[in-house]
């Protein structure tokens, strides 16, 4: 569930407000307000469209984490989706791989399950 | 406010519905119950899109295949619609979707991530001219004295204020159902579209073919892609007896809901393929996270998962269509997505994935073009309409406070609890029926509300509704066929039928002999 707007990095520019599919936050003097904390479902889609990195969801769904450090990870999600290039060039180029990889799991998994059947 | 086309919704099929409607010259009005862009399970997904050549060859294999799967009730017609479809539109999105190399000089287009595609329909959308209302949901839609569907009434949250909308054609793209599972993206996905059809008399079919589950640690839902390999154990370090997951019969999912529900499962991944750990972050962002803000590192520790429900949206269940434009029953109505059943091209399997992307396109391509032509040969707006909305909105007897968290839970349980797993019999359907039964009575006869409540009740009733239909249709059909698997009735029983559910006070199952079968 999101866990912070640090106010310190915060521009107010509410697009975490406009953006949150659940309509968790309001606006705010200085900084958007948590007031539907309950309809958060830790999408993450306000801090991927934060350009400040000033937002931070904590990893539990179902339980409120306010006390965890969120410096670590600010803006991770944003860059790691490529959003912070300019064009965002090239950053889908891994992406066909997704299906290949889902397929070689399964390989290996049934390969495992069927090498346990034969020598039990 | 009037439209010639009002959409109900804002994920995949709405964005390309907004898009072929607006092309064909009409005036386009996108009403979304969060946000054109993050509505919804797509945006923190990943869709693939079914994807043949046309190469006459190619495509009649890939049709004779996919009718295989859907067990004697797909439309190969359907199916070679939406490959068309999706083939000739998919691409169309370059201007604002970054499409990644396919690793041999050209460009892949087939598979897509979620956060990008959606961004690329809203920019699409706005640039054809279709005027996008966020957050604002819709609770009911308006009849004319014609008898047709005639726009909607709605509530805006950020300003607080109810909205009418009159529109000459509406299409529901409000999503599947997902029964409030916890399934990422998904809790915006309540029914809604369904409930209100089913106000104007619409029917649904292929509820009975579902749900299916996927798995994610136990405190966040995620995408599975690290999980394909993964080997499981108990709290007591005993690796766990789990088919791999594409075993047959839904044998993987079935061991898996069977241990959790007897203790905690553990997952262990450090079997999944090496060349996925340098990656998985640059193909799903959002994957590693839920890890990293708890000191896990997720190829090498053992951490407890859960099974999440996926509803009527890995399902096939949904409004069912009248013709090949997606209207429904309902004149001036449309419905596609998710919202549609899938039954015309996934039959009574899983379109989850490829298919499920392709329908979502081209049923949106479709009902576009259909409702934009269909609105401009009608002038004026005829007066009056009434509202359609009756459920939370005009109580049978006095209003009394309605716990939503606990009937939420309930319709959660009844649907997707790890004892129902493929396992189910008539006595866990009667069972689950029953509360749901008591359930409904008790919303039907005292629920009430305005504004922002009257959102929430109304979705808390469409979860409901989704949920009777899904186990009458189950406990209607006295076989096992595709996702729909009974304990008691093991085999496939020809003939084949197409089953219909319809009703909201009564809710009511027709069989009709399949015309593909």
């Amino acid at each position: 569930m999101i866990a912070q707007i640090l106010a310190d990095k915060c521009n107010n520019c509410a697009q975490c407000v406009n953006v949150c599919p659940t309509f968790v936050l309001d606006d705010g003097p200085q900084v958007p307000v948590i007031a539907r904390l309950d309809a958060c479902q830790t999408c993450y889609m306000c801090e991927l469209h934060c350009n400040q990195d000033a937002i931070f969801v904590a990893p539990d769904q179902f339980a409120p984490e306010p006390s965890a450090d969120p410096l670590p990870h600010l803006g991770m999600i944003r860059r790691d989706h490529g959003w912070d290039r300019p064009g965002e060039a090239g950053h889908l180029d891994e992406y066909r791989k997704l299906g290949p990889l889902l397929g070689e799991g399964a390989e290996i998994a049934a390969r495992r399950y069927q090498a346990q059947r034969r020598s039990v | 406010m009037e439209t010639d086309v009002l959409i109900i919704g804002g994920g995949m099929a709405a964005g390309w519905a907004a898009i072929a409607a607006a092309q064909a010259g009409a005036r386009v009005v996108v009403a979304d119950k969060g946000y054109m862009g993050t509505s919804g399970v797509t945006a923190m997904g990943g869709p693939n899109h079914w994807w043949v050549a046309p190469d006459p060859a190619r495509r009649k294999e890939a049709i004779a295949r996919q009718s295989g799967k859907a067990q004697g009730l797909g439309d190969p017609e359907w199916m070679a619609r939406i490959l068309d479809l999706t083939w000739r539109y998919l691409p169309s999105l370059a201007p604002h979707y970054p499409f990644g190399s396919d690793g041999a000089g050209g460009t892949y287009y087939s598979g897509v991530r979620g956060s990008e595609y959606m961004r690329a329909l809203r920019l699409a959308a706005l640039e054809a001219g279709v005027t996008v209302l966020d957050h604002h949901p819709a609770l009911e839609l308006l009849r004319d004295d014609e008898g047709r569907i005639a726009g909607a009434r709605g509530h805006a949250l950020r300003t607080r204020q109810d909205w009418e909308i009159r529109s000459h054609a509406t299409i529901l793209a409000t999503g599947g159902n997902a029964f409030r599972s916890g399934l990422i993206g998904s809790h915006t996905n309540t029914g809604d579209g369904q409930l209100m059809a089913a106000e104007a008399g619409v029917a649904l079919s292929g509820m009975e073919f579902g749900p299916s589950w996927s798995i994610s640690p136990a405190w966040a839902s995620t995408r599975t892609l690290p999980y394909t390999g993964a080997v499981y154990y108990d709290a007591d370090g005993r690796e766990l007896d789990i088919p791999p997951s594409r075993a047959a019969g839904h044998a993987h999912n079935r061991a898996l809901g069977h241990e959790m529900l007897a203790g905690t499962v553990l997952a262990d991944l450090s079997h999944a393929p090496a060349a996925l750990r340098p990656i998985l972050r640059q193909i799903q962002p959002f994957t590693p996270a839920p890890f990293e803000r708890r000191g896990i590192d997720l190829f090498r520790d053992r951490f407890p998962v859960k099974l999440f429900g996926e509803g009527t949206i890995r399902g096939t269940g949904g409004l069912d269509l009248a013709d090949a434009e997606c209207r429904t029953s309902a004149p001036g109505l449309f419905a596609i997505g998710d919202a549609a059943t899938r039954e015309l091209v996934a039959g009574a399997n899983s379109g989850g994935g490829a298919v499920n992307s392709a329908w979502a396109l081209s049923s949106g391509r479709v009902a576009g073009a259909a409702a934009a032509r269909e609105s401009l040969k009608r002038k004026s707006f005829s007066a009056p309409v009434h509202g359609l909305g009756r459920i939370a909105i005009a109580p049978l007897s006095a209003h009394r406070a309605i716990e939503a968290s606990a009937i939420h839970r309930a319709v959660d349980h009844a649907i997707h609890g790890y004892a129902h797993v493929f396992t189910r019999d008539e006595a866990s359907y009667a069972a689950s029926g029953e509360r749901l039964e008591a359930i409904w009575g008790e919303l039907s006869a005292h629920g009430q509300a305005t504004g922002a409540a009257l959102v929430s009740l109304r979705e808390t009733a469409a979860l409901v509704a989704g949920a009777r239909w899904t186990i009458a249709a189950a406990r209607g059909r006295k076989e096992s066929r595709g996702l729909h698997q009974r304990a008691d009735y093991p085999e496939a029983s020809g003939p084949t039928q197409r089953q219909l559910v319809s009703g909201l006070e009564t809710v009511r199952i027709h069989s009709q002999q399949a015309e593909f079968a």
